[in-house]
C-alpha cells in the first residue's frame, strides 16, 4: 500500500519539475505572437477552431513572404476563458519580449486584456506589446473602453447588428429578439433594438427576451412562446449550444419562422442545424464558401478549396488574413517590430482584402472597417457546410463604408 | 392557455428524461451516501456510443448497446476503483468520482473531438405525432415519454418484486445487516452502481438527439441532475420521480412568465428603477431567473427539512 | 520548542523572499513576470487552501462555495479601491485585504447561519446550492459584480504605508506574501484556541461534544464565518494582483480548486493545504502551458492519491517521520530509488499515449508539431506508439512488482521501529 503512495508522489514530483522544463524552443528569426485563447476546458473547441484558422491563414501569409523578410509564428497560451489566467499568460508573453498578443475568445477576457495591455505598458515603457483583438466583439471596447494599444480586428457588434437589420428583407413586419443573458447577448439585445428603430421603424418589436447562458436544457417553452407572439423573423445571436438546442426545439415543433442570426455560421452550427434550416436560416459573416465563386476570385477558390480539404468546419474569418497583411504592411513601414512604432503605422491603414475590397484600420478608434455578407442556408449552394449538404449564398453584401458608424472614442496616445 | 399545455407537455418530457438519469444517482446516493459527480459524463458517453453504434448498425440496436456498455464501464469503476476508495472515506469517493469527470470529460474530446456530431432522431420516429395550437408535438418526445414510463415500471417491479429487489433495498439502508445475513454486499453494491450507469447511458442515448451529443453536455446536466436528487430525499425513488417532474415543470414554466417582484409592487403604487442593486434584483422577471429556480429549491427545502421531499432518513 | 515550532515558517519565509531572484532576468534588468505572477498566484490558493481546510480538516464540513467569499472578498477589494483612488477612502493599500476579509465575514455570517443550520451531506447541498446561486447572480447583476466583464480598478492609488508605488509585480508579491504569512500564522493560532479545539471535537464525534454542553451549531457558524474571512483576505489579494475580478473568482471551478487543494495536500495536517495550493497552481498554470491534456493528468492524479494516498502529500512525508527520527531512513533509499525507475518508465508511458492519442484528433489538424520530451515526434509512424505503450505495460507491472517489494520492506521497518519503542 504505502509504495503505491510514494508512487503518487513521485508522479506528482515529476509533474512539478516539468513546469520548468522550457517549452518548443524555435528558431530565432521568426516574429513571434503570443496567442491566448482557452484550450482546456468547456470552451476548448472555440480555442482549438481559431488555432486552425490561424494555422491556415498563417502558411498563407508566410507564403506570400512575411514583414522584413521574418516569418511570423503562433505561441499559444491557454486561458481557460478566466481573465485572471490570461493575465498570467500575458506576462509569459513580455517574459519573452514578444511584442505582440492575440486574442479571440470572449469580451471579459477582452476588456481585461485592454486594461492590462495599457497597464503594462505605461508601467515598463521598455517592454511594450501590442494587442490584436481578433473576436472580443463588445462595441464598447472600441468606444468607452478605447486604448491606443488595442487594435480590433474584426466587425464588432454594432456593425452586425446593422448588418443585420438592413438585411432583414422588406417583407418582415414583425419580429422577435432573442440573445443570451451575458455580456456579448445583452450587448446584441442593445444595438439590434437601437438599429431595428432606426432603420427598420415599420417592424414590430414583439418581444425581447434574455435567456440564461447555456443553462437552457430544453428550448421548447420559447417556442411556445415565439409562436404565440405570432413573429415572422426570430432574431438571435444565440450561438453553439444554445442556437442548437433553440433551432431543434424550432423545427421538432414544426415551427414555422425565418431564423435571423448572427452566429449561425460559427464551426459545428450547419451540423447541428442540419436540413432542418433549409432556406429559413440566415447569418452575418465576414465571408463563406461561396463568396469567391459569386465574386468569380480564383484565388479565393483555391483558399477555400484548402481549408476544406483539412478541416471538419468552413472558414469564415477572412478578416483575419486581413488583420496579418495589415499588420506586415505596418511592421514594413515602422522597420521594426516596436510596439509602438508598429501601433503608429497601423493607425489609418488600408489593405486590399483577398476579395479586392479595400479594409481600413480607423485610427480613431482602432476599429477595422470591413464588408460583410448576408448569406442564408440552402440546398442550392454550390459547396456545402460541413458536409450537410446545405451550404451558405450570399443574399446580400454590405461595403466596408455601409458599416462605418460613429465613434465615441478619445484616444489618449502616448507622448512619444 | 395554448402556451399552458404545450408547456405541461414539454415540461413532461425534461422531467421524464431529468427522471432517467436522477433515479440511477438517486440509487447510487443512498447506497454510497456520496453523490457521483461522473453521473452526467456516464450520460455523455451514453450518448457518444448511441451515436457511434447507429452509424455503424442503427439507432435500435443503440437502445441496448449503449446502456449496456455503460453498465460495464460503470461496473469496471465500481470494481477497481470505489471499492478500494470505500476505505478511505466518502471525501475520497467523491474526489474520486470528480477525477472521473476530467477523465471521461477529456477522453470524449480526443475520441470524437470538440464539434457536436450529427446525432439524429432515427427517420421511423422523425414525424409530428399531433398538433396542438399550430404546434406540432414530435413523435420522438412521445417515445422519450415511452422509454421513461417501460423503465419507471421496470425499476419498480425489480425492486419491489423480486428477490434482488428486496436485498438491495435492505442494503441501501442496512448494509451491515444484510452482510451479517450472510448476502454479498459488494456485489450488491455493484449491481446498483453499474445499473445506476446503464440508466444514465440509456438517458444519453435518448437524450443525446433530443439535446445535442457535445463534450459540454455532462457540465449541463450535471447539476440540475444532483438538485433533483437531493431535493427527491435519500433513498426514495418516488421521491425522486416526483422532484424530476417537479423540476421539469419549473424549468419549463419559469420561461413562461414575464413577471417580476417590481411588477407585482406597482399596484401598490411602488415604482421601481433598476438603477441600483436593489432595483436590479427586483425588477429582474422571472423568465430570465429560470435557471436558478431549481437551486432556490434546494436550499429552500434542505434549510427546513433536511432529509429532501421524501427522502427516508437524513442526509 | 518555540525555536523548532517557528523553523519552518523562518525557512518558509526565507524561501519565499529569495526565490524571485533565482529567476531574476539579468539580460534586461527585470524580474521574471511570469514566475512572479504564478508565486502570487500561490500565495493567495494557500490562504484559500488553508482558510478552505478550517472547514475540511478542522471541522470536518465538507463546503461547496467557498469561492463566494474568495470572490465576494476581490469585488469588495475592487469597490475599494476604486473608492481609495478617488479619493472617498483615506486607507493605505496595505490594509486594504483586511477589509475585504470583513466584507467576506459579513457574507459569510449571512450565509453561515442557514448553511450550518445542517451538517454532512445536507450543509454541502446547501453550499452547493449558495455557490451556484452567487455566481449566476454575479452574471445578473451589473451594479456590483459588472456583470460578465467584471469590473477593473488600479492598484497605484498612491497611499501606501511603506511610499510604495505597486506599479512593478515584485512589490505586489511581497505585499501578498507578508498577508499569506499573517493569515497562515492567524489560523495556525485559532487551531490551539478552544473553538479550534471544539471545531475538532464536532468533527470526530459531534454527539459526545454536544453532551459536553457545546452546541455543535456555533462552532460551525463561527468556523464557517471565519473561514470566509480569511478567503476574502485571499479574494483582496487577488482584485490587488490582477486589478480586475470577474464572476470566475465566485464560480464553482474555484471552490472546486480549494477542496482538491486541501485534500491533495493533506487536510489532516495544518501546512498540508499549502503544499497542495503549491502542487495544483503549479498544474495549472504552468504543465497547461506544455499541454491541453491537464486536465487529463489532474485527473489521474487526484483518483491516484484518493486511492493511494488518502492522507495527501503531507500524510506522505509525515510517515517518514518516526523512521527518520530512529536513523533507519537510509534503509529506504534503495527501495525508493528502486521505485523510480518503473515509475518514471509508467509515467513517460503514459503521457505519451495521452498526447499522442489527443495529438491524433485534435492536435494534427491545428498543423502543430507534436514535441514530447524535448523531441520532435512524428506521429504516422508506429515507432512512438509501440515505445509508448511498451513503456506504459511494461513500466507498470515492473512498477506493481518494485511495489509490494517495497510494501513488506516498509512493514519490517516499521514493525522494526514498534519493537524498539516497546
Amino acid at each position: 500500500m504505502k509504495c503505491q503512495r510514494l508512487f503518487a508522489a513521485g508522479f506528482a514530483v515529476l509533474l512539478g519539475l516539468a513546469v520548468f522544463e522550457p517549452a518548443s524552443r524555435a528558431a530565432e528569426d521568426t516574429i513571434k505572437i503570443g496567442y491566448v485563447d482557452p484550450f482546456s476546458g468547456p470552451f476548448a473547441a472555440t480555442g482549438n477552431n481559431f488555432l486552425k484558422v490561424f494555422n491556415y491563414v498563417l502558411e498563407l501569409i508566410n507564403a506570400e513572404g512575411g514583414p522584413l523578410g521574418k516569418k511570423y509564428e503562433l505561441v499559444t497560451f491557454d486561458s481557460k476563458l478566466q481573465p485572471a489566467e490570461a493575465l498570467i499568460a500575458l506576462k509569459s508573453i513580455t517574459d519573452q519580449n514578444m511584442p505582440f498578443v492575440m486574442h479571440c475568445v470572449g469580451s471579459n477576457v477582452g476588456s481585461a486584456m485592454i486594461d492590462a495591455v495599457s497597464k503594462h505598458n505605461a508601467r515598463n515603457p521598455d517592454n511594450r506589446l501590442l494587442y490584436m483583438n481578433c473576436g472580443a466583439l463588445a462595441t464598447e471596447l472600441t468606444n468607452e473602453q478605447c486604448d491606443f494599444w488595442h487594435f480590433r480586428f474584426t466587425a464588432n457588434v454594432d456593425q452586425r447588428a446593422v448588418a443585420r437589420i438592413k438585411t432583414l428583407p422588406a417583407s418582415v413586419k414583425s419580429v422577435y429578439v432573442l440573445n443570451q443573458d451575458y455580456l456579448f447577448g445583452q450587448s446584441v439585445e442593445k444595438a439590434t433594438l437601437k438599429y431595428l428603430a432606426q432603420y427598420r421603424p415599420d417592424i414590430k418589436v414583439l418581444a425581447d427576451e434574455l435567456v440564461p447562458f447555456g443553462k437552457v436544457q430544453d428550448f421548447s417553452p420559447y417556442i411556445a412562446k415565439i409562436k404565440a407572439s405570432g413573429a415572422q423573423s426570430l432574431v438571435t445571436s444565440n450561438y453553439d449550444r444554445d442556437l442548437n438546442l433553440l433551432m431543434k426545439a424550432g423545427n421538432d415543433a414544426g415551427l414555422e419562422i425565418r431564423y435571423d442570426s448572427y452566429l449561425a455560421h460559427q464551426p459545428g452550427g450547419p451540423t447541428s442545424t442540419g436540413p432542418a434550416g433549409d432556406n429559413r436560416l440566415t447569418s452575418i459573416m465576414e465571408f463563406h464558401d461561396n463568396v469567391p465563386a459569386e465574386e468569380h476570385s480564383a484565388a479565393g477558390e483555391k483558399f477555400v478549396a484548402g481549408f476544406r480539404s483539412r478541416a471538419d468546419f468552413n472558414f469564415i474569418p477572412l478578416d483575419y488574413v486581413t488583420m496579418f497583411r495589415m499588420l506586415t504592411a505596418a511592421i514594413n513601414k515602422a522597420g521594426s517590430t516596436d510596439a509602438l512604432k508598429v501601433a503608429q503605422a497601423l493607425e489609418g491603414i488600408k489593405v486590399t482584402d483577398m476579395m479586392g475590397d479595400e479594409n481600413i484600420m480607423r485610427a480613431e478608434d482602432h476599429q477595422l472597417l470591413s464588408p460583410l455578407h448576408e448569406a442564408i442556408f440552402t440546398r442550392d449552394a454550390k459547396l456545402d457546410a460541413e458536409k450537410t449538404g446545405l451550404g451558405w449564398k450570399t443574399e446580400a453584401k454590405l461595403s466596408a463604408a455601409d458599416l462605418t458608424l460613429p465613434t465615441t472614442c478619445k484616444m489618449k496616445r502616448p507622448t512619444q | 392557455m395554448e402556451v399552458l399545455i404545450v408547456s405541461l407537455l414539454n415540461g413532461l418530457v425534461y422531467g421524464m428524461l431529468l427522471f432517467m438519469l436522477a433515479s440511477g444517482l438517486t440509487l447510487i446516493f443512498s447506497m454510497m451516501g456520496v453523490l457521483n459527480f461522473a453521473h452526467a459524463s456516464i450520460y455523455m458517453l451514453g450518448a457518444y456510443f448511441a451515436f457511434e453504434t447507429s452509424r455503424l448498425v442503427g439507432f435500435w440496436p443503440a437502445l441496448i448497446v449503449a446502456p449496456v456498455l455503460c453498465g460495464l464501464i460503470g461496473a469496471a469503476i465500481e470494481v477497481w476503483g470505489l471499492r478500494r476508495v470505500h476505505q478511505n472515506g466518502h471525501i475520497a469517493e467523491l474526489l474520486f468520482t470528480f477525477g472521473l469527470v476530467f477523465i471521461i470529460g477529456r477522453s470524449v474530446q480526443m475520441g470524437w473531438g470538440m464539434l457536436p456530431e450529427p446525432y439524429r432522431v432515427p427517420a421511423l420516429l422523425d414525424f409530428p405525432l399531433f398538433t396542438l395550437y399550430g404546434l406540432q408535438f414530435p413523435a420522438y418526445r412521445a417515445f422519450m415519454l415511452l422509454i421513461s414510463a417501460g423503465m419507471l415500471g421496470a425499476i419498480w417491479l425489480l425492486l419491489k418484486r423480486t428477490r434482488i429487489g428486496l436485498i438491495i433495498q435492505a442494503a441501501l439502508t442496512h448494509p451491515g445487516m444484510v452482510a451479517a445475513l450472510g448476502h454479498n454486499v459488494p456485489l450488491v453494491f455493484t449491481i446498483v452502481f453499474s445499473g445506476g450507469c446503464l440508466l444514465a447511458g440509456l438517458a444519453g442515448v435518448i437524450g443525446g438527439n433530443y439535446q445535442s451529443t457535445e463534450p459540454g453536455m455532462a457540465d449541463a446536466m450535471g447539476p440540475i441532475v444532483f438538485v433533483v436528487v437531493v431535493f427527491g430525499g435519500l433513498g426514495s425513488l418516488a421521491g425522486c420521480f416526483i422532484a424530476s417532474i417537479v423540476m421539469g415543470m419549473v424549468s419549463t414554466f419559469a420561461v413562461v412568465i414575464d413577471t417580476s417582484v417590481a411588477d407585482l409592487l406597482h399596484p401598490l403604487g411602488i415604482t421601481l428603477h433598476n438603477d441600483d442593486l436593489l432595483g436590479e434584483i427586483l425588477t429582474v422577471p422571472v423568465a430570465r431567473i429560470g435557471a436558478l429556480l431549481p437551486l432556490l429549491m434546494m436550499v429552500l427545502i434542505l434549510l427546513f427539512r433536511p432529509r429532501g421531499l421524501m427522502g427516508t432518513r437524513d442526509t | 520548542m518555540t525555536y523548532r515550532r517557528l523553523l519552518p515558517w523562518l525557512l518558509l519565509a526565507a524561501v519565499a523572499t529569495a526565490l524571485p531572484w533565482a529567476f531574476y532576468d539579468w539580460g534586461h534588468h527585470r524580474h521574471a513576470g511570469f514566475i512572479i505572477s504564478m508565486m502570487s498566484q500561490m500565495g493567495m490558493m494557500t490562504i484559500l487552501a488553508l482558510s478552505y481546510n478550517m472547514l475540511l480538516g478542522q471541522a470536518g464540513l465538507f463546503s461547496l462555495c467557498h469561492a463566494t467569499f474568495f470572490g465576494f472578498g476581490g469585488y469588495a477589494m475592487v469597490h475599494l479601491l476604486n473608492a481609495a483612488g478617488d479619493g472617498s477612502l483615506p486607507v493605505a493599500i496595505e490594509f486594504m485585504p483586511l477589509l475585504a476579509g470583513m466584507s467576506a465575514l459579513a457574507l459569510a455570517i449571512v450565509f453561515g447561519a442557514m448553511a450550518t443550520k445542517q451538517r454532512a451531506t445536507a450543509f454541502a447541498m446547501i453550499t452547493l446550492g449558495i455557490g451556484e446561486l452567487v455566481a449566476t447572480a454575479a452574471l445578473m447583476f451589473h451594479h456590483f459584480f459588472g456583470g460578465e466583464g467584471g469590473i477593473s480598478t488600479n492598484r497605484m492609488i498612491d497611499h501606501s504605508l511603506f511610499g510604495l508605488s505597486y506599479a512593478s509585480g515584485i512589490q505586489v508579491y511581497y505585499l501578498i506574501m507578508a498577508w499569506t504569512f499573517i493569515a497562515a500564522a492567524l489560523m495556525r493560532l485559532l487551531t490551539i484556541t478552544p473553538l479550534g479545539r471544539m471545531a475538532n471535537a464536532c468533527r470526530d464525534n459531534f454527539e459526545r461534544a454536544q453532551f459536553m454542553g457545546y452546541d455543535p451549531r456555533i462552532v460551525r457558524f463561527l468556523q464557517f464565518s471565519l473561514a470566509g474571512f480569511f478567503a476574502g483576505i485571499g479574494g483582496g489579494l487577488y482584485a490587488i494582483t490582477y486589478e480586475i475580478v470577474t464572476f470566475d473568482a465566485v464560480a464553482s471551478p474555484l471552490s472546486a480548486n480549494a477542496l482538491l487543494m486541501a485534500y491533495i495536500g493533506g487536510s489532516m495536517v495544518f501546512a498540508g493545504p499549502v503544499l497542495g495550493a503549491v502542487l495544483i497552481t503549479l498544474l495549472q498554470s504552468g504543465v497547461s502551458l506544455m499541454s491541453n491534456s491537464w486536465l487529463i493528468y489532474v485527473g489521474v492524479l487526484f483518483i491516484t492519491m484518493v486511492t493511494f494516498a488518502p492522507t495527501g502529500l503531507a500524510g506522505i512525508i509525515l510517515a517518514h517521520g518516526p523512521i527518520w527520527r530512529a536513523g533507519r531512513l537510509r534503509r529506504l533509499l534503495l527501495p525508493y530509488l528502486r521505485l523510480l525507475l518503473p515509475g518514471l518508465a509508467a509515467v513517460a508511458g503514459f503521457v505519451g499515449l495521452v498526447e499522442l492519442l489527443s495529438f491524433l484528433t485534435i492536435g494534427a489538424e491545428q498543423g502543430k508539431r507534436l514535441i514530447l520530451f524535448g523531441t520532435p515526434i512524428y506521429i504516422a509512424s508506429a515507432v512512438p506508439w509501440a515505445v509508448a505503450s511498451a513503456l506504459l505495460l511494461i513500466g507498470g507491472t515492473w512498477l506493481r512488482k518494485e511495489a509490494r517489494r517495497f510494501a513488506s520492506i516498509w512493514e519490517t521497518v516499521t514493525d522494526d521501529l514498534r519493537e524498539a519503542r516497546t
